[in-house]
This record gives structure tokens, sequence and C-alpha cells, in this order.
């Protein structure tokens, strides 16, 4: 690929807001995934595994936690003197205009004409930033070449009995697509998009233009590839047969975390050829105590274990005190959970604080009562930033944020599908 | 008080470390899981800021320079300063390698003579210990001293190994001996050197010439009564690794204690190391692991007790690892029982083999071993 062949631009201002308070102050893609990443990481380490060096990235939602990990990309070489990374921010442009947010996917996209213009690229690559997968772009935009295509579309094989809460794409049997449907009722086929598209750019720079004047909220699925199929230009759909996952919701989230932890996981993290690169700042080694236990988990650089952990996954920089007994749960970064506490199918978010002799998750699984829809599977979620006093008792569904005390916990509980949110912060 | 920082890599003449430093330099040893020797001067010349350092290397260069080769992670890739890395090379007037410490500098005086820095900090690349060495500046331009030699009064060592200083009140040097049959006191240098950088000019253009390499020789203790040379005490922890293999071995499960431990990780300034993407350590359904340090990517099915394993490393089911040193990319198959060991990089140990040291004399097996 040469230089300025291909340039990747990264949708990652979502909020993901079915992750619930775990999007609270960040956006979905800065999610910390599978003990040392974030979500972003996959996507970022498959563009330089692939040789695409030039990737803009378009934050809008909570940008802050994603500008500090991303920097200037030098976890993921792409510092460079040509391209490297590039943080698109939505902003006032010139001539009396207030500025504008990113009202969908193709506006993004629109409003930086400019940025790739200005990188001169012959190919656009659209990726999102909220899937865990390897993928070869690289082999991708040769398909595009090899069919001459306006627009090439990742696609995903799924069970037909899900195909309608996908975008599915209709093609002919050489894969030519003749169709979008999104969410169809009555699938006609099960290849779901995976929002990653490679476009010729002169094509999309034009249909962008046309769009906006259209649609205000331009958006790839709704509005360009309808556009696209009735302007009869030439797509296909590429068949991408590997692990993908969308972890846009708690029991999502929790499950793929928990899918690496399994002996023979579905997901290799273990593999040279295929690095998932990090910022890894301050990351030593992590150590074992004498009377520590750990089984069938994943435990990152950094963390000290004396308690146990079971069918666990932990950040950097944990700390787990003597007498603990972790199960099924996720801790990030810098969280300390106190002696003697138990956590079972618990997220806790990074830098948290639980006491001593805190028990979490027992009880009855009775959804949350502020938001059953989110909460429903029995993971109690901690915030960000939140501590928790020593001896409490903590049911299932329960959400806390904050800074907690005694005097939060009625008799030292909370009961199963209870929240507690301090700071007048809104989940 | 800007200063410029000599890091001497080159120790590696007396083999002291055996089958592991055939292939690497002891500052290119590795220590505590992801660190290599020379990543804590660096640390601390960072940490000092002292942004433009000299590694001055000989032996088994190339693993430390593969280490050192971006230095951005030491925040050394700076437009100003930076970190140098000088080996022996041939030209027309010159081809020898270093025939001393002194020499190794002399033979690289024109990165000091290029530099405005007022003092030069000269430190061993193969000591475990954080300092700040602007704290010994301070003390060096307030004493008025033209050398300071930083010492520790060494407690649990055999004293024989070290140079040992003999001070009077104002802790100036009166006696510097190297490896005394009889030390006269516990006061050991530790290698680390603080000196203006137009009297390190003067001195090496003088003693170099008259065929003196050794800086410890031919410029502290040659010039110890005409110049004022000083001590400056440190009471940190401080460990040695060239010292020969039990040295190496005790300074890795150093890293097995609290305290020690946390001098690096958790109090600022961090030690820092080159980053390897590592995944988190896996433990599955086997893993029996206590009072150990892992180092990221291993995959852990065994039973391991008091060791230090580095990155990448795979225990096999059922197997025992027992006060050991593990070191990055080994493979322990199933059933193996490993004890009082020390295992380079990329040993591979098949099925069910039983390989047990003793409790002071532990086995090492080199790099690349299979069995």
């Amino acid at each position: 690929m040469s230089k300025n062949e291909m340039i990747a631009m990264l949708l990652a201002g979502g909020q993901g807001s079915r992750l619930g308070i775990l999007t609270r102050k960040i956006a979905k893609p800065a999610v910390a995934f599978g003990g040392m990443y974030r979500i972003i990481d996959f996507p970022l380490s498959n563009c330089i595994n692939s040789g695409v060096y030039n990737v803009g990235v378009l934050t809008q939602y909570q940008p802050l936690r994603l500008n500090q990990h991303i920097g200037i990309g030098i976890p993921w070489d792409l510092d460079r003197k040509n391209g490297g990374v590039t943080i698109l921010a939505p902003h006032v442009k010139g001539g009396g205009d207030s500025g504008e947010w990113f009202t969908g996917t193709a506006n993004a996209i629109y409003q930086n004409i400019e940025f790739i213009d200005a990188n001169d690229p012959e190919y656009v690559l659209v990726l999102s930033g909220d899937h865990i997968y390897k993928m070869d772009y690289s082999q991708m935009l040769e398909y595009h070449k090899k069919n001459n295509c306006t627009a090439t579309i990742a696609v995903l094989e799924v069970p037909i009995e899900e195909a309608s809460r996908f975008g599915i794409m209709n093609t002919t049997e050489d894969d030519k697509i003749y169709e979008f449907e999104e969410k169809p009722a009555n699938p006609k086929s099960n290849l779901a998009s995976m929002g990653i598209y490679i476009f010729t750019w002169s094509k999309l720079r034009e249909a962008l233009i046309q769009d906006s004047k259209v649609h205000p909220d331009s958006d790839f699925g709704n509005h360009i590839i309808p556009k696209m199929l009735e302007s009869n230009e030439v797509m296909y759909a590429y068949r991408f047969r590997d692990y993908w996952k969308d972890v846009g919701t708690v029991e999502s989230y929790w499950q793929a975390n928990m899918e690496l932890i399994k002996t023979l996981p579905a997901f290799n993290l273990y593999e040279d050829f295929w690095k998932i690169y990090t910022n890894t700042d301050h990351q030593p080694p992590q150590y074992v105590g004498a009377n520590g236990k750990v089984k069938m988990s994943i435990i990152s650089d950094g963390c000290e274990v004396y308690g146990e952990v079971y069918n666990s996954v932990l950040g950097p920089e944990v700390i787990i005190e003597e007498g603990c007994v972790i199960k099924d749960s996720i801790i990030m970064s810098k969280c300390t959970i106190g002696k003697n506490s138990i956590i079972d199918r618990c997220i806790i978010d990074e830098e948290c604080t639980v006491g001593e002799n805190v028990k979490m998750g027992i009880g009855e699984n009775v959804p949350n009562k502020d938001k059953p829809s989110i909460y429903n599977t029995g993971i109690t979620v901690m915030g960000e930033d939140t501590t928790v006093p020593d001896g409490v008792e903590i049911g299932k569904n329960c959400v806390i944020f904050g800074k907690t005390q005694t005097q939060d916990y009625p008799d030292m509980k909370l009961e199963s599908g209870m929240s507690v949110i301090k700071e007048g912060v809104e989940i | 008080m800007k200063a410029i920082g000599i890091i001497l890599a080159g120790g590696n003449s007396e083999m002291r470390l055996g089958e592991l430093t055939n292939t690497r330099a002891a500052s290119a040893m590795p220590i505590g899981g992801c660190y290599r020797t020379i990543d804590f001067p660096l640390s601390n010349m960072s940490s000092s800021r002292i942004s433009k350092v000299a590694v001055i290397t000989q032996y088994n260069s190339r693993s430390l320079n593969d280490h050192l080769a971006s230095s951005k992670w030491w925040d050394f890739g700076r437009k100003q300063g930076g970190l140098f890395v000088f080996t022996p090379y041939i030209s027309t007037d010159n081809s020898f390698w270093f025939r001393g410490t002194a020499d190794s500098i002399y033979q690289n005086i024109s990165f000091l003579k290029k530099s405005n820095e007022t003092y030069a900090v000269i430190a061993s690349g193969d000591a475990v210990y954080k300092m700040n060495y602007r704290d010994v500046i301070q003390y060096h331009k307030e004493s008025g001293a033209d050398i300071t030699v930083v010492y520790k009064e060494i407690m649990d060592k055999d004293l024989t190994k070290f140079g040992i200083l003999q001070m009077d009140e104002n802790n100036r040097i009166l006696e510097f001996e190297e490896k005394p049959i009889e030390p006269q006191t516990n006061c050991a240098s530790l290698g680390i050197y603080i000196i203006s950088r137009t009297l390190l000019i003067e001195l090496l253009e003088q003693i170099v010439p008259e065929g003196r390499y050794d800086v410890v020789k031919d410029i502290i203790i040659r010039f110890r009564r005409k110049l004022t040379i000083k001590g400056y005490k440190f009471d940190g922890y401080w460990s040695n690794v060239g010292g020969g293999i039990k040295d190496y071995y005790n300074t890795n499960m150093d890293f097995l204690k609290q305290e020690v431990r946390d001098i690096f990780v958790k109090q600022y300034p961090y030690t820092t190391t080159k980053p390897k993407d590592e995944p988190p350590v896996k433990y599955n359904f086997g893993a029996e692991v206590a009072d150990t340090i892992a180092g990221g990517g291993s995959i852990i099915n065994g039973n391991i007790n008091h060791s230090v394993l580095f990155r990448r490393v795979y225990i096999g089911e059922n197997a025992v690892v027992k006060n050991s040193i593990i070191m990055e990319g080994c493979y322990i198959g199933n059933n193996c029982v490993i004890e009082n060991a020390v295992f380079d990089k990329n040993v591979v140990i098949s099925e069910g083999k039983h390989i047990v040291g003793e409790e002071d004399n532990p086995v090492v097996l080199k790099k690349g071993s299979v069995m």
C-alpha cells in the first residue's frame, strides 16, 4: 500500500448509552476491555497491523480520556512524519458559522472533507470504535480494488433468526450488493453489516456533498448506502469469518470479557503476528502473594493479589487484599478491594475503592428499578472513581456511583435492583 | 546545575555471571519480571532531569542496543539532549577496544567537549537502585569537592568485592582500596561519581596518553590527595547484579518483597522500561501461584512458588516451579519440576523433566537451551 492510498476514519464519538454508568464519563471506545486494553485499541491496532498508517479519530462525546489515551499515537507507532493519528473534534467553522456537532456517521465524515482532501487518498476506510475483532483491512482493500467497487462493506454471517437486529445486505451469488435493509422484519439474507466500509474517495466525496444538502443528519446505513445503490454504483459485501463482537450492552460487555479467560479463548490475545497495542505508560510486573489464589483469570501488569480471584478479569494496578474472594467479575485499572470483601458478578470501573468486609452481588436477581432495560442480568456495576464503605452488603443489578458513605446504605445494605448515585449525577 | 550523564554499561570483562552474560552485557540482564538493569540508572537520569546521556558499551552489546533502540520510553527522545550509545569503533588513528573505564570515556571525549553542561554524572549500568542524582550534585556543589563518590554502608555483602572508602570527618576520601583483602570500613563505593565536565576532560587528557585507563585506579585513587574527593552517603536500596550469579539471583528475589518492589513501582518517580505490549497474564484452571512475580503475556497452568517469571513464559499443567527465575519466552512442559533454577530466555523444557538446583547454587540454563 503506497503512502496515501487509503486513510482510515475512525468514528469514536458515540456514547454507548446501553453500557449505563460505564460510559457516564467516557466515550464507549475508551471503555476498558480485556484487562489492559480500551475498545479503540482493537481498530487502531488493526490499522497498523494492516499497514494503514494514516488515521483520523473522530471524537465528540466525552473525549478527554480518549484524547489522553491516544495522545500522539506513540503506543501504536502512529507518531509519524507523514500521516499518523489525528484527533478530529467538531469545531466552529469560519464565515460566521456557529459550529455544529457531528449529527450522523456520514455527516461526521462530511465535516472532515478538508482533512481527507489534504491527505489526498484514493480510498477511505470508515471504522467504528465499538467492536472487538482482528481484521486485515489491506485484504479488504485488495477485494475492493479487484471488484472495482465504489464501496465495499464488511459483513458477518449471523444466525438468520437474529438478522432482524442488524443492517442486512442482500447480495447476488458473487456477493454483489443489490439491496440494503436496516433491521428488516423478514430478512432475506444473513449478511450483517459490521459498520466497516471502504469507499473510493472521489465517489464518496461526491455522495457526501449531495446527501448533506438533503439530510442534515447524514448516515451511512440510512442515507449514503441506499443512495449509492439507487444510482447503481458497484458495491460488494466482504465476508469476514473471524471473531467479531459488539460490546454494546452491560451483559454483552461482561460476556466478551469472560470469553477471554477460557482455556482456549475464541479471541486470542496471545498471537505475536497480530498484536494488540495499548497505552502502557507505567506497568510493572504483577505479584501474587503467599496466600493468594488465582484461577481461570487474566490479570494485568502491576496488580497485587493477596486474596482469591476466580473467573475474573483484572485491569492494571488493581490491589486485591487478603481474604477477598473475587468471582466472575471485571475489575478495571487502579481499583483497590479491601480485606475480606466478596465480589460476585460485578463490573467495577476504573479507580474505585471498595472497603473491607464488603459483600457485593448477593441476593436475588431483581432488575434495576430505575433502568431495568440496562441492568437486568444480575450484574452489579460500580461507576468510575467510586467508593464503597466498609462492611456493606450490596445486591444484584445495583448501580453505585460517587463517593458513597455508610449513611447511604440503610441497615448497611443495598437491596438488589437499587442504585446509589452521589453528586447528583443521572445514570 | 545542568549535567550530562555517562552510564558505563560495558562492565563484563570478568564474566562473573557466566553463561548468562555470554550473550549480553551485565547491564542488559533482565530484572524483576520486566526490567533490564540499565533501566534503573537510565530512569534515575531521566527523573533527575539529566536529559543528555551517553551509554558506553563494549561487550556483547547487541541486546543492549536492541533495548535502547528507541529512547522515548525514558523520555530521552528529544531534540535537545537525548540518548547516545557509544560502542568501540575503528578509525585511522585508533583501533582499540576500550582499555578501561576512563579510556572508554576518553575515546568519546568529543561528546564531553561538545556539551556545555557544568557537571557530569558517571554511573555504572549494572546496579539496581533509585537515586536522585540532583541531590548528589547539590552536595557536590555545596561541599566544594572536585569529585564526589557515592557510597553506601554495606552490611550483608562480601566487602572484598567492593571499592572501600576511608574518609575524614568532613567525608573527604583519604584512602580508597579496590577489592581489599581486609576492608577497613564498610563504606563501599557504588561506582557513581560527580565531577565537573571540564575537570573530567582535563584529567582524561592527562592520564590516557600516559597509558592509564581506569577511572577508579587512575583518577580516584591516584588523585585522592591532589584533589578534594568526597563521599556522599546513600541510604536507599542498592543491589549489584554484576557481582555473580548469587547477586543476580538475590536481586531478582528481592522484588518479591513488597518494600523493595514499592520503591520502583509505587513510589514516584517510577522506573520505566521498554514496553512490549504483552497481553495480561492468563491463569488457567490448574494454576496455583504464590509469592510470585509474573511478566505480561505469560500463561500459567501449573504450580509456582517464590519465583520471578518474565514475559511470555508458559508453564504447563502440573508443573512445579519453586525458587526460580524464568526469563522471557521460556516454555516449561507439563509435569516438570523446576527448583532453584535460573533459566535464560527461550529455554524449552519438555514434559516431565526434573531440574533441581541447590539452595545457594542455582542451576543455570543458557539462552535457548532445549531439554
